[in-house]
């Protein structure tokens, strides 16, 4: 596979870690209801894919390139236990029916976990600004669904407020029977609490009174996601990757319930992908387009990292807050992390050994 | 073969004979079914946005009514138990009733996850060697084992007992005591799998506590034999089987019991999370009380306290338990409590707060809630078939042909089930 530019956000050069900057609007996160299968399904539809399919349009009497490869791709088995053969048949059908629908050369890789590699991920809170171009860029790097009816951001940034204190508040509180006050100035959120701020949207970030912590799927070493699933279309590669079959998802959310760190999304409708705004080249396991009824997460930009690539987080954030690598090597960026600065995992007390680690300086 | 043929043909065409109430209740049920068809429509064409279930809650009333009901159908027990256990005369003459009961109860449990399923289409991911089966690390796959198993057992149990009374022959003792016996340990399994696939996951404060298991044995088994007793009251005003008073005030009593547990875990757990209050208890307190005017749960949690409270007193009171026409409106206001408390009241504050601590209320649509009441009216239309055909083998309405009198074949099988 070549490689190729991946369009991202467009990022101002030189950005001084300490300027405000724009902010990138939050998506909801919310599906709302009543709405139709996204556009563009209806629109290719109709179209003649028989001269784009070849061998796909010899094998049915239909020349409908979606109806062909979905009605494959049903029976198709569970990708970790398809032989190389079986793999490049359903890669095969999926890059001819991507290619279609989107009108463009869509890639799907298969490239599997490089051994001696196992991905790790380092994010300084210290230095993140809360601006949101790591969302916006995940987004467009992983094809996921956006407009209003689907809004699916697998990076939540958390705002987390510094504390209000001030004399005023000594009062507050409630006093107990012999006088000794519960509660008071200090009876207020301060530094990491996790109370799911993420819709926050200033004129500029950073907010004075506030420094933030996003959130992604934290790739555990032992995935509560993993254990729930009950036909195992979520499981972890090798590399240390979390990653979903989608061909092969139920859609039970079991795994979404298991999830500490609401890392997960579900395609409660039929995805709405542009066309122009579709990023062809893909993984089977990673950024390939999704179908309704399906969960997604963040997969650590499998598609580049397995190539050697930044994930498109790392690569557009203005701050270098975020850092990337292989665990497995001392000379890594995410390794020096973690042999020089102060290390924490997010909600250690799981014992899921999150491969996401934050960090100050 | 012949007495076979002849139950499956006599047992579907005595569906066709009814009343002009028995044909009102199942075009009344019908209604609903015809929305259903076009809620489900809606959910297969477009996906399951047309729920109300998002990112933040998406285990919602599919799910809720799926635990409540897989509770209504290990409710059963409360029948077979004393009737086989205890040697409770007037309940093991009608045990078979509690057995069809429990067959619609999973056929409903069925219907509900279809609906919260992404991708019902691929179902067949599910099937051992053809597909992946995540057994035993997926606690689904648990559940969906004690589910079939139960589901087969009172088919098996239920059907073999309706045929031997049909043809008038004894039971085979040997055959039908352990499917039995296995069932009333199933049962038990059922609901307790069903806990855990819930409470085993740390993300999830507000269900992850060892109490979940008994606190849904006890809630179900005071709903479960409520609708019993509502069944049991319509089958004495409506048929000629005469069910005894012994029978119904077996299931009153343990109602009442299970109320009082169900009540007292209510009660520790309050206790247990409001003394110090730490963010685990986030889900209990929106429950009770809302978050931040966020208080959609809130009334729904009070009615049903006193609902349970109220049915609790009423239904330690002898004279009101023993009331014929009274019991099974109290049974009724049970029913509906314990449905609120363990659908809506547990599922939901499960994923409110978020694991990651955001507020997100959650309201289904109406589409939803068509697909939600048409999945009951099935069971309904099924539970209403099988007590019917039931009803009619009991009496002696569907007989075979050259079978002995309805008096030989009882005298042989109190022989059995008292040497048993």
């Amino acid at each position: 596979m070549t490689e190729r530019t991946i369009p991202l956000t467009n990022i101002t050069d030189d950005l001084p870690c300490d300027s405000a900057v724009e902010v990138c609007t939050p998506g909801e996160g919310k599906p709302e209801s009543g709405i139709t299968r996204r556009k563009f399904v209806k629109n290719t539809s109709g179209m003649s894919a028989a001269s784009l399919l070849g061998t796909a349009a010899l094998m049915t009497n239909s020349d409908d390139a979606h109806a062909t490869s979905e009605w494959a791709e049903w029976f198709q088995g569970n990708y970790r236990l398809m032989s190389d053969e079986e793999k490049q048949e359903a890669v095969d059908r999926l890059e001819r029916r991507y290619s279609a629908e989107y009108g463009k050369d869509v890639t799907v890789d298969t490239t599997p976990a490089q051994e001696g590699v196992l991905f790790g991920y380092a994010l300084n809170i210290q230095k993140c600004i809360g601006c949101r171009r790591c969302v916006k860029a995940c987004v467009e790097e992983n094809n996921q669904s956006r407009g209003e009816a689907q809004e699916t951001e697998w990076i939540r940034v958390l705002k987390m407020e510094k504390g209000e204190f001030s004399e005023a508040k000594m009062g507050e509180g409630y006093p107990d029977d012999y006088g000794i006050q519960v509660g008071g100035n200090a009876y207020t959120a301060a530094g990491v609490v996790i109370e799911g701020e993420h819709y926050y949207e200033p004129e500029k970030v950073p907010e004075e009174d506030s420094f933030y912590m996003p959130i992604a799927c934290m790739q555990c070493e032992k995935p509560p996601c993993v254990k729930v699933c009950p036909v195992r279309t979520t499981y972890r590669e090798p590399d240390g990757i979390v990653v979903i079959d989608y061909n092969w998802c139920i859609g039970c959310r079991m795994c979404i319930g298991a999830c500490p760190y609401w890392a997960r999304r579900f395609n409660w409708g039929e995805p709405n992908l542009p066309k122009d705004q579709m990023n062809p080249v893909t993984h089977y396991l990673g950024n390939r387009p999704r179908m309704k009824g399906v969960v997604e997460k963040c997969t650590f930009c499998i598609q580049r990292t397995r190539k050697g690539r930044y994930p498109a987080c790392v690569e557009v954030c203005p701050v270098g807050a975020r850092k990337f690598g292989n665990l497995l090597d001392p000379e890594s960026e995410v390794r020096r992390v973690l042999a020089s600065k102060r290390v924490f995992r997010m909600k250690a007390d799981m014992n899921t050994y999150p491969k996401f680690f934050y960090y100050v300086d | 073969m012949k007495p076979i043929i002849s139950f499956c043909t006599d047992y579907v065409l005595y569906l066709f004979k009814g009343g002009i109430k028995y044909w009102a209740w199942l075009g009344f049920l019908s209604i609903f079914v015809v929305l259903w068809a076009y809620g489900n429509y809606a959910q297969l064409t477009q996906g399951m946005i047309i729920t109300g279930l998002t990112d933040q809650v998406s285990w919602g009333l599919y799910l809720a009514n799926f635990v409540f009901l897989v509770g209504v159908a290990a409710g059963a027990v409360t029948v077979v138990f004393p009737a086989y256990v205890y040697k409770h005369k007037a309940l093991h003459e009608v045990t078979v009733l509690g057995e069809m009961l429990a067959i619609a109860a999973v056929v409903m449990c069925g219907l509900f996850i279809l609906n919260h399923m992404g991708r019902p289409d691929r179902l067949w991911h599910l099937i051992p060697i053809i597909g992946i089966y995540n057994f035993p690390s997926s606690m689904l796959t648990w559940d969906i084992i004690v589910l079939m198993g139960y589901l087969l057992l009172n088919v098996f149990g239920g059907f073999y007992y309706l045929y031997k009374k049909y043809t008038g022959e004894p039971l085979n003792n040997k055959f039908y005591l352990p499917i039995i016996y296995v069932a009333i340990v199933w049962a038990l399994s059922i609901h307790t799998v069903t806990a855990f696939f819930m409470n085993t996951m740390p993300a999830r404060p507000m269900w992850h506590h060892g109490m979940m298991p008994i606190r849904f044995i006890s809630t179900a088994f005071a709903a479960g034999p409520a609708l019993i007793i509502i069944v049991f009251s319509i089958v004495r005003n409506n048929t000629k089987l005469w069910i005894k008073d012994e029978a119904i005030d077996m299931l009153s009593t343990t109602v009442v019991w299970c109320l009082g547990i169900a009540l007292f875990l209510t009660f520790s757990e309050i206790v247990t999370e409001f003394y110090h209050p730490t963010e685990h208890s986030l889900g209990l307190q929106y429950l009770m009380f809302g978050h931040n005017g966020l208080n959609n749960l809130v009334p729904w949690f009070w009615t049903s306290l006193v609902g349970l409270v109220a049915t609790f007193i009423l239904l330690l009171i002898p004279s009101v338990r023993k009331n014929r026409a009274l019991l099974p409106w109290i049974c009724a206001v049970t029913f509906l409590s314990v449905w609120v408390e363990k659908g809506m009241g547990l599922m939901l504050p499960g994923s409110i707060p978020t694991p990651i601590g955001e507020f997100a209320q959650y309201s289904p649509t109406m589409l939803e809630i068509f697909n939600c009441i048409g999945n009951w009216a099935i069971g309904f239309i099924i539970l209403t078939l099988l007590t019917k055909a039931g009803v009619g083998v009991l009496v002696g309405d569907l007989r075979y042909e050259g079978a002995a009198t309805t008096q030989e074949a009882e005298n042989e099988e109190e022989a059995g089930y008292a040497s048993a």
